[in-house]
């Protein structure tokens, strides 16, 4: 945002007495709407529009009369979706889980993640390369598909970590009620944390080496120089990644969605991308609108207030 | 796990000190190895288990050792999944193929015209439009599928390819890369000069922006492409028709539908055939990749 452009001192605006060079002016501003113009008008209407769509369903409902004789009317309900959803318990405690699980599976992550990006620009790391391209390999499975893989890795009866456990005496359900969040934020922590170490990495590796070098000469062990030099260069990494992961996790859905199959503690209303789609199926699409957009306002204000919280402190330090 | 990462550190800390700087010791050379392949092989059981399963009967599924191969009936499974419901894997595999192709392609050309607007010209109202697609960024685009499809029902258009295909092309992350690029690369002196020859705006884009921003437009198209290819809700909140669905949604269907007679062994093949191509493009262009990554990280 701040960047500076390079070719801009060549467009200034010319002075009002310079005929030819406002021409010029008009013809580049035409261009630039020319090129931009494609991109914007499917960005309006497959992301603005669908957005203020859900805003415009939120404050109506669908109405019935009483005997069903009369055709159903969409009357204006004001805040009463939003009333009804807040009172309702199944979408609040979706709400609820999916803010627990990002709690604990998003720190746990992006520590493993930092960890093993400052192991790997380590001077003590050996066989990098091949280290990097193994962690990051999970993004290479699409979700949905890592999540069908998984649901057959905990399901007993094909699991071979339940049989393991079970050589050791131990008998785990992975996907019993109490575990089954668990085994959800696992699914998660494998798919992702290497695509977070690389960012994490790229950024390391932009660190100049006589920086570290130096402070290595003088005296500080591999422990200080992550801790002091490091990890703070990388903070615009950390940032970054935490963002996605605050967006990544609000949008859960494939991982329960496929679990449910043989997980039954899983409840058609287990997220809230899950809820809002239940809420189609029975074609109260009013009410999946007003759900979406409580999870999107919900989303953002915790992504871009993580983003302001951390680059307000970033100043002041 | 964060018990044994935690204590590598430490021993690179109290080894690292003492002796020479230049070469670390070997206690905490073999400390990293092992925490690094611990982590590998979390990483890799799962997708061995993938490929092993992928080569057993349905009924050794159940009876033999998981980890290891039993009686190998990979191209007896192949030949299953092609043959299920007259063929409709390979269906499912040409569409993942359109959608993602086509979407990522046409994506690329509008977020490098978009970019490169964004980056070369100045206009009133630049700053606003990049601020407005970077805080689209920051909203997924799972939630726009629902109000997508609500709003493509009203206009009869779920059931098509296009249904899915005119969401896809639409990509602000792509358009926030290839402007930072186009600023950072595209000298404004090239351009002053290609119109003192007389060449139209649009032929500068075409024969000198897009060549100049050539590695950064790969990277958003491969970003692009995987996004499209791993787009789940998407397709299945606006595909009925299993015949237009790509191979994620088709697969899910397929582990949903056990009860109905699809074996095991059936989905696993199939999931494994459908990673393989994926792995392997992504080991091959993996620098790319790092570029985006890395242009993504140092804003």
């Amino acid at each position: 945002m701040t960047m500076t452009n390079p070719g801009g001192s060549s467009f200034a605006r010319p002075r009002a007495s310079e005929g030819g060079g406002r021409a010029l002016s008009r013809r580049h501003d035409r261009s630039a709407v020319m090129f931009l113009m494609p991109f914007g008008l499917l960005f309006t209407t497959m992301m603005l529009l669908p957005m203020g769509y859900a805003l415009y369903q939120s404050f109506f409902k669908v109405q019935r009369s009483g005997l069903g004789l009369q055709p159903a009317a969409k009357v204006f309900a004001g805040l009463g979706n939003y009333v009804t959803a807040v009172r309702d318990s199944a979408f609040m405690s979706s709400l609820l889980r999916v803010f627990m699980l990002g709690v604990v599976q998003v720190p746990v992550m992006l520590g493993l993640a930092l960890a093993l990006a400052l192991l790997l620009d380590s001077r003590s790391a050996a066989f990098k390369r091949t280290f990097r391209l193994t962690y990051f390999m999970p993004y290479a499975l699409p979700g949905v598909i890592a999540a069908i893989m998984w649901s057959f890795l905990y399901e007993p009866s094909v699991s071979p970590f339940t049989a393991g456990l079970r050589h050791l005496g131990l008998n785990v359900n992975f996907l019993s009620g109490n575990l089954v969040l668990g085994s959800i934020g696992n699914m998660i922590t494998w798919g992702w944390t290497g695509f977070n170490m690389l960012i994490i990495y790229s950024a390391l590796q932009a660190i100049p080496g006589e920086l570290t070098e130096a402070a290595v000469m003088d005296g500080c062990g591999a422990w200080r120089v992550a801790w002091h030099m490091k990890i703070p260069a990388v903070r615009p990494a950390l940032i970054l990644t935490t963002v996605f992961s605050i967006i990544g996790t609000a949008q859960l859905f494939n991982e329960p969605q496929v679990l449910q199959q043989v997980a039954p503690t899983i409840s058609p209303s287990y997220t809230p991308i899950m809820a809002a789609q239940q809420a189609a199926d029975i074609n109260d699409y009013n009410y999946a609108a007003t759900e979406s957009v409580i999870l999107a306002l919900l989303t953002f204000v915790l992504s871009f207030g993580f983003l302001k919280f951390a680059q307000r402190k970033g100043d002041s330090e | 796990m964060s018990s044994v990462t935690s204590s590598a550190p430490n021993e690179s800390r109290s080894a690292g000190a003492a002796r020479s700087p230049l070469r670390a010791p070997l206690v905490s050379r073999t400390g990293v190895f092992v925490v690094m392949a611990l982590f590998a092989i979390y990483t890799l059981v799962p997708v061995w288990w993938l490929l092993v399963s992928a080569t057993k009967s349905e009924g050794n599924l159940f009876t033999t050792s998981s980890l290891w191969f039993s009686h190998v009936d990979v191209w007896a499974n192949i030949r299953e999944v092609f043959n299920e419901q007259n063929g409709i894997f390979a269906h499912w595999i040409v569409n993942s193929v359109i959608y993602s192709a086509v979407g990522a392609a046409l994506s690329t050309v509008l977020s490098a015209m978009a970019g490169y607007a964004l980056a070369k010209y100045s206009f009133r109202g630049r700053d606003l439009a990049f601020n407005i697609i970077l805080g689209a960024v920051l909203i997924p685009a799972t939630m726009y599928a629902l109000p997508l499809y609500l709003l493509f029902s009203e206009v009869h258009l779920v059931n098509t390819y296009w249904s899915v295909l005119l969401p896809s092309v639409v990509s602000p992350f792509g358009v926030y890369l290839s402007r930072i690029y186009a600023a950072a690369s595209i000298p404004g002196d090239v351009i002053q000069a290609g119109r003192v020859d007389g060449a139209s705006e649009a032929r500068i884009f075409w024969r000198i922006a897009v060549p100049i921003m050539s590695p950064a437009l790969v990277t958003v198209f491969l970003f692009q492409f995987v996004t499209i290819w791993n787009n789940y809700l998407l397709p299945l909140l606006m595909l009925n028709n299993d015949k237009l669905q790509p191979v994620t949604v088709g697969l899910a269907s397929w582990r949903e539908e056990f009860n109905q007679g699809i074996p095991y062994n059936l989905t696993i093949t199939g999931a494994f055939l459908s990673v393989v191509p994926l792995i392997i493009a992504f080991l091959v262009l993996q620098r790319f990749w790092r570029a985006g990554l890395a242009a993504g990280s140092v804003k």
